[in-house]
């Protein structure tokens, strides 16, 4: 069997992955879908193992690597997931946004502040 | 020898340290009355003590002078006065200070001439340090003020025995900030710290010139030192540049047109630091200096001129605007204005020796009147003489040695203001200036004018119907309360100690009285006098001021110069300097906080990307490293 029918494959499975990862909401599909692309990395370890005739065969070693971490990594992630879920009730991806700058409703952000202070103290200065 | 001179001016700056350092240690800050009498006390002696010891030296300086044999090498050219009174001179240099240019050395004389005006300024200084103790009882910065005294005492001192010019420059420059710390010693009151500030700024404008005349001089001569200055060879035109430049110094500290505006104001201050500092001895320090350096005077004939027009106008204007004034210490301001114009008339006329000499008796004489102004302040407490009169009676020594005083001041015989006013006129009539005829129309009349006013504050003080009544609150910080008795015991003596040279100090020069133009001046001054008392005669209620009539207003404003002035010069710098803060405020401030705007603003783009959705990160991630592949493919 040519080498390139699994490639090919495990492109079409990583690519799976990484729209699943950008495009699904649920943090669940988006485990899963990195699950895919774990397990397309996965494909082409065992493929080009075979095809370089590896006599250590690293390549099937370091999927058995891959597959541990990975079991850990969704243990992990399904934790963090029903934490989520028990605090917000949700785990629409898109509603997790407490990283944003200025917070989601609008509000006065904090880097104003100091042009403000500034301001106060040129004003006290002056008489 | 020079180790006297050095401890002389050194005495008074131990007084001034220990004063301001020692007079509430160890009690420290608490101000409780007594607490405040205690450190007053030590603080009188502080000052006092130094300064007695000071003026035992002087005079032991003095006879080892008056003894010593003259010594060529370190005698002025042209001073024959007193170098014939004083004629043992010593100079030392204790230090040279390397500029990198011209050298400055530390360096310290006394000849006749810096001992004369020596022994005025530490006579001066301790009665003025006695007689505060009376007249600053009950203020609790007694110590501060008298440590000042000593410090100006020995800024003067500094300037007087300065045998180099910078070294000159620095004592001139802390009497200075001596006048300005004791003017607005009752800074409470805003009026006074105006004043002093004002004092301060006019005088530095001189002092700007000053400084840059000593610089002419010194760098024209190689050497600061006043010996090799006046020895060296200056070309004319740099001579009379650096002559203009020092006249502008001794107009300001001298108080002569046009930098006369700030000492009337001065007066805001203790009277004793106007007898000090504002009658007897700074001011007089513009006079000390072009008579120290007169032969480079009487080399530049244009600034003598300049200086002969500004005396000659100082002298009647300010002896008119006395004639006005209400206030008994402005009278007196004016009338030092008048006098110190005077004594530059003598030199501008090229007589050093009777404007020394005239500086000598005025400063007696112009003390003797300010210590006895106090005196009379302190027991009517007010300035104004339409609530004196009648005072003879109630406090008859200070009427007597003010009488002493304002003869002296009106140049009538026995008293020491006869001859050397006598000297200074004859001066003039025989100089042959180009300015002579001005000069000597402007003293004559001048001396007319002096009898009037004169004769106009005597009787408005001392005579007619008592005028004193309870007056409302006296001003903060002053002792000032009417209590019907003459002054205590310590402002007395100083006065009676000082009338003595007020009245006998002109003898000195009995030898040399012009009688002619001695009796011309004489019958100008009793005319001026016998036309105020008989105005007054007429009406003892009245101002004999009322005699000048429309031009009364113009006299009692000093001829709106200080209006001038305020419109010409302080206005369009106040505006200026709203403009300025204006610019500051919204150019450069605004070019600051623009660019902080600015970058915010710009920064809001950026920030669009920081939504919060990790998602759009993660997509963003790819896409630059989609990026960076393509790009190693493509360029690689």
């Amino acid at each position: 069997m040519h080498v390139v029918y699994p490639v090919v494959v495990s492109a079409l499975l990583f690519s799976i992955g990484v729209y699943g990862v950008l495009a699904r909401r649920n943090a669940i599909l988006v485990l899963m879908s990195v699950e895919l692309m774990l397990n397309a990395v996965n494909l082409n370890l065992v493929a080009f193992d075979v095809w370089l005739r590896d006599r250590l065969h690293g390549g099937q070693v370091l999927t058995l690597f891959v597959i541990v971490i990975a079991a850990a990594e969704i243990g992990l992630g399904l934790a963090i997931v029903l934490a989520v879920y028990r605090n917000r009730q949700s785990i629409d991806v898109d509603r997790l946004r407490d990283l944003s700058e200025t917070g989601a409703s609008g509000e006065a952000g904090p880097p104003e502040e100091p042009v403000g202070v500034g301001e106060d103290a040129d004003r006290e200065a002056r008489p | 020898m020079i180790s006297v001179v050095v401890l002389i001016v050194l005495l008074p700056f131990a007084a001034a340290v220990a004063g301001l350092l020692g007079s509430r240690w160890p009690r420290g800050g608490s101000r409780t009355k007594e607490n405040d009498r205690a450190a007053a006390r030590r603080a009188a002696w502080f000052a006092i003590a130094p300064i007695t010891v000071a003026l035992l030296l002087t005079l032991w300086l003095a006879s080892w002078s008056a003894r010593a044999l003259p010594r060529g090498s370190a005698s002025y050219p042209g001073a024959e006065f007193w170098a014939g009174l004083l004629p043992g001179s010593t100079e030392g240099t204790l230090t040279m200070v390397e500029t990198g240019s011209v050298p400055i050395s530390f360096t310290l004389r006394a000849d006749g001439l810096s001992i004369l005006i020596g022994v005025l300024v530490v006579v001066v200084a301790l009665a003025v340090q006695v007689y505060s103790v009376g007249y600053m009882r009950d203020d609790p910065r007694h110590p501060s003020y008298s440590a000042f005294i000593s410090l100006f005492t020995s800024a003067m001192l500094l300037v007087v025995y300065a045998g180099d010019l910078i070294v000159l420059y620095a004592g001139w420059e802390i009497m200075g900030l001596c006048s300005y710390l004791l003017i607005g010693h009752w800074w409470e009151d805003r009026a006074n710290s105006r004043a002093a500030v004002k004092a301060f700024l006019v005088t530095r404008l001189g002092d700007v010139g000053f400084l840059f005349g000593i610089f002419t001089l010194g760098f024209a001569a190689g050497s600061f030192r006043i010996d090799d200055v006046l020895s060296a060879d200056i070309p004319r035109g740099t001579l009379i540049t650096a002559t203009m430049l020092l006249l502008a110094g001794v107009a300001g500290k001298s108080a002569q047109v046009p930098l006369q505006t700030w000492l009337p104001d001065a007066m805001a201050g203790p009277t004793p630091i106007s007898a000090l500092i504002h009658a007897a001895t700074m001011v007089a320090a513009g006079i000390f200096i072009v008579a120290r350096l007169y032969p480079a005077f009487l080399g530049a004939q244009p600034t003598l001129d300049v200086l002969a027009v500004v005396a000659a106008i100082g002298m009647l204007g300010a002896a008119l605007a006395a004639l006005a004034q209400d206030d008994l210490k402005r009278v007196l301001a004016y009338s030092t204005i008048s006098q110190l114009a005077y004594m530059a008339a003598g030199l501008a006329a090229g007589s050093d020796k009777a404007a020394i000499f005239h500086l000598l008796t005025h400063g007696a004489f112009k003390a003797l009147l300010f210590l006895g102004a106090g005196a009379v302040i302190h027991h009517v407490g007010s300035n104004l003489m339409t609530h004196m009169g009648g005072l003879r009676t109630s406090v008859p020594i200070t009427f007597a040695a003010m009488t002493v005083g304002f003869a002296a001041l009106m140049g009538l015989p026995p008293a020491s203001g006869f001859f050397s006013k006598d000297a200074v006129i004859a001066a003039i009539e025989h100089s042959h200036s180009p300015a002579q005829p001005l000069l000597y129309g402007a003293a004559l009349l001048t001396v007319g004018v002096t009898g009037a006013y004169a004769m106009r504050a005597w009787l408005r003080t001392f005579f007619g119907p008592a005028r004193v009544e309870a007056l409302p609150e006296p001003p903060p910080g002053t002792a000032h309360v009417f209590d019907g008795r003459e002054a205590p015991r310590s402002m007395l003596w100083p006065i009676g100690v000082l009338a003595v040279p007020a009245l006998l100090l002109g003898f000195a020069g009995v030898t040399e009285v012009d009688w002619g133009s001695a009796l011309v001046s004489l019958i100008v001054a009793l005319l001026g006098a016998g036309v105020v008392y008989a105005f007054w005669r007429g009406a003892p209620h009245q101002d004999p001021a009322r005699m000048l009539g429309p031009f009364r207003t113009a006299c009692e404003r000093a001829f709106y110069v200080d209006e001038a002035y305020r419109a010409v010069f302080a206005r369009p710098v106040l505006r200026l300097a709203r403009g300025v803060v204006r610019t500051d405020g919204q150019v450069v401030d605004g070019a600051v906080r623009g660019a902080g705007r600015l970058t915010m603003s710009l920064s809001g783009f950026v920030r669009l990307a920081q939504n919060g959705n990790a998602q759009l990160y993660v997509t963003g991630l790819l896409a630059g490293l989609l990026l960076i592949t393509v790009a190693a493919v493509v360029l690689g």
